[in-house]
């Protein structure tokens, strides 16, 4: 990652993503506020009342209509851009498969938030690891570079003929949405040469009428079903691409679909994802400093699951922890049980465990990785320990 | 209706009030016109996939978006220069009910849409269950009548007031029996600028249980019986009352009707069909329905 330091601004998360939505010229914005996505929002409402932004931005009643209006936007032919968290990710639920099956290039960032009862306002990855089966793309940003990054890019992969599938660019909440950090805001022009105007194929329109939403019986849904499944599979080669396409545009590259760090000789991989990213860099330098072989591996890409680059960046790791800030209750957690199922069709047999920390905006400490890194060297040893949470206050259960 | 922009081959049932009920609004409309429908009746009837018979741009999204998804493509039809109708044509279940809060959001933001709902009075499309829109003491599946019930225990939902309270400037109800009214209606609703509302009253074969030859008569006697008034606001005033020149008692219209059938079996069931006349007679002298 290079960044031109001269161009170097210390704002707000949400404003860098508000200034990169800007960049991405949407026709129109639809959004309900909610912790922690409002600074977003206001700040694009702000852009729009200053003319700086040519778009039109409609308050609504709901997240439900706020996605619901999108579908109206991207049918007559527009851009469409929202963003929400938690509940309102929930509320939307029944809109988010429409969209992927309508075949809607909408992007939307999402402030990761934890899921209510009892009511949290903090970060974890419940709520967009819990849509994961919507048939949207998800990228999770480390950074709030990144996140920016990830939204002009969403767009460009989203509305790709060969893939048409909504994108969701996931960033913790709080942590990235309300941070002050350097950032390089986008450069308008450059963003313009990047993203083309948005010129679907297919658009309500009088002169050529057209049905939009049929239903389809058995004798055909399945179809829709796999073309979706597919798109998704041409989404890895694409997210990659449009990753590389950046670079040229932009010099900066934080992966495509995977990233690592110390990841080549890593007898020990942390899998993980999101803003916490950077506190397992530190501790892996204090590891390292000490000879341990500890390694990580971030996911950029959860959906599609990058199967093969996994299988491929992961093949030589001793023992595999992963730690997500979302849990499957019931079963164990996204991303561990995603990891599982991808290695276990292949020969690989590494010892994979899993934890669920970070909960509910629970700070992750370089003490509770060690912990991690513990276990993992005891599941080397042949001692493979269950999922569990991580830093569990038991005194107060 | 040769020419009509709802083409024939569709799916809904023989007696069948919706299809006539969008045709007349069409026609009324236009081929300048973009419909959006939520889920329901109409919606399956007429786009199997791979097949339509729509001759308008329509689409659909979910059961309770329709307004939404109507005020995002007039948007953007605004943004793009372009003058072309916006019509939502859903049932009572998606307007009356669970479309209510997106209803809302649409009515109160303004948008230029016309919005029909054609009012059958239950959830017909899975199998007639009772929605906010079905009349006191209406049998349905979900409000039986049986010893301990007399059909549905609450009168329908005023749906053109919670329109009019949000200052929607053209709000009127039809009936598929008054095919002029209805295409007049139509047309000086898509004159207004901002939101219209227009209920039409749409007898359901399946739900309603009649002969499917009586189904016209059927809706004008809902009219003629002062239980379905045909009226017209403007900017929250009254501008317009459909006349009854030979009123009906309400028997008539309710005898013909399988989901009315129990009030005249049973003797205790006197007390209702009073409170169902004093309903109608209620609206005769509010809205001056007979001279």
């Amino acid at each position: 990652m290079s960044n031109n330091t001269a161009n170097m601004k210390v704002v707000e998360g949400s404003y860098a993503i508000a200034h990169a939505v800007m960049c991405c010229r949407p026709d129109v914005i639809s959004a309900y506020p909610i912790t922690p996505q409002t600074h977003i929002v206001e700040n694009l409402s702000q852009m729009v009342a200053n003319g700086e932004l040519d778009s039109e931005f409609l308050t609504v009643d709901s997240e439900f209509s706020a996605l619901s209006v999108l579908v109206g936007v991207c049918a007559a032919g527009g851009r469409g851009y929202s963003s929400t968290t938690s509940q309102g990710l929930a509320l939307m639920y029944e809109v988010l498969y429409n969209v992927s099956g309508l075949r809607m290039p909408l992007v939307m960032n999402v402030a990761n938030r934890a899921m209510g009862a009892p009511l949290n306002i903090w970060n974890d990855q419940q709520d967009s690891i819990g849509a994961r089966d919507v048939g949207w793309i998800q990228i999770y940003a480390e950074n709030v570079q990144e996140a920016v990054d990830a939204t002009l890019q969403a767009y460009k992969i989203a509305e790709d003929r060969d893939i048409r599938t909504p994108v969701m660019v996931c960033m913790d909440g709080f942590v990235l949405t309300h941070v002050y950090e350097p950032v390089e805001l986008l450069d308008k022009e450059k963003a313009r040469e990047f993203l083309p105007d948005f010129k679907p194929e297919h658009i309500l329109d009088p002169a050529r009428p057209m049905t939009f939403g049929a239903f389809a019986d058995p004798s055909t849904y399945t179809e829709f079903r796999y073309q979706q499944f597919e798109a998704q599979l041409k989404a890895l080669p694409k997210i990659e691409e449009v990753a590389r396409q950046f670079e040229e545009s932009f010099g900066r590259y934080y992966g495509g679909l995977i990233d690592g760090y110390f990841l080549d000789d890593a007898e020990i991989v942390i899998v993980t994802l999101g803003s916490v990213v950077g506190t397992v860099k530190d501790a892996i330098d204090a590891m390292r400093s000490e000879g341990k072989k500890v390694g990580l591996l971030k996911i950029r890409s959860y959906r599609p699951f990058p199967v093969q680059a996994l299988r491929k960046a992961l093949k030589d790791a001793a023992v595999i922890a992963v730690m997500e800030k979302d849990v499957a209750i019931g079963g164990e957690a996204g991303l561990v049980t995603d990891l599982k199922a991808a290695f276990y069709s292949s020969s690989i047999r590494t010892p994979i465990i899993g934890f669920a920390a970070g909960l509910g905006g629970r700070d992750i400490t370089i003490k509770d990785i060690r912990k991690i890194v513990e276990k993992a060297e005891a599941a080397r040893k042949g001692d493979l320990s269950e999922f569990e949470f991580l830093a569990l206050r038991k005194e107060i259960l | 209706m040769d020419n009509s922009l709802l083409a024939p081959g569709h799916r809904a049932c023989a007696g069948c009030a919706m299809p006539t009920t969008i045709r007349l609004v069409l026609d009324a409309a236009g081929p300048n016109t973009i419909v959006v429908s939520p889920t329901g009746c109409l919606e399956v009837t007429t786009t199997p996939f791979p097949e339509s018979a729509w001759c308008v741009p329509w689409l659909h999204s979910l059961f309770e978006n329709q307004s939404a998804v109507a005020s995002g493509v007039e948007v953007m039809l605004k943004r793009r220069g372009k003058d072309t109708n916006v019509v939502i044509i859903g049932g009572d279940g998606s307007t009356f009910d669970i479309g209510m809060g997106s209803n809302s959001g649409m009515f109160e933001r303004g948008h230029k849409i016309l919005y029909v709902c054609y009012d059958n009075e239950a959830y017909m499309n899975t199998g007639v269950q009772r929605s906010g829109s079905t009349p006191f003491c209406v049998h349905t599946t979900t409000t039986p009548s049986g010893s301990q019930s007399q059909g549905n225990p609450r009168p329908k939902k005023d749906m053109p007031a919670i329109a009019l309270a949000h200052k929607v400037p053209y709000v009127a109800t039809a009936s598929v029996a008054y095919p002029v009214d209805l295409r007049r209606k139509v047309k000086r609703a898509l004159e207004i600028n901002g939101p219209s509302y227009l209920q039409v009253n749409a007898p359901c074969i399946t739900g309603w249980t009649f002969d499917a030859g009586t189904m016209i008569e059927l809706a004008r006697l809902a009219v003629e019986s002062g239980l379905w008034p045909l009226l017209e606001y403007e900017n929250g005033k009254l501008v317009g009352v459909k006349k009854i020149r030979r009123p009906k008692p309400v028997e008539e219209y309710l005898k013909l009707q399988g989901r009315y059938k129990h009030l005249f079996k049973k003797t205790e069931c006197a007390d209702m069909l009073s409170q169902i006349k004093d309903m109608a007679e209620d609206n005769m002298a509010r809205y001056g329905l007979v001279d």
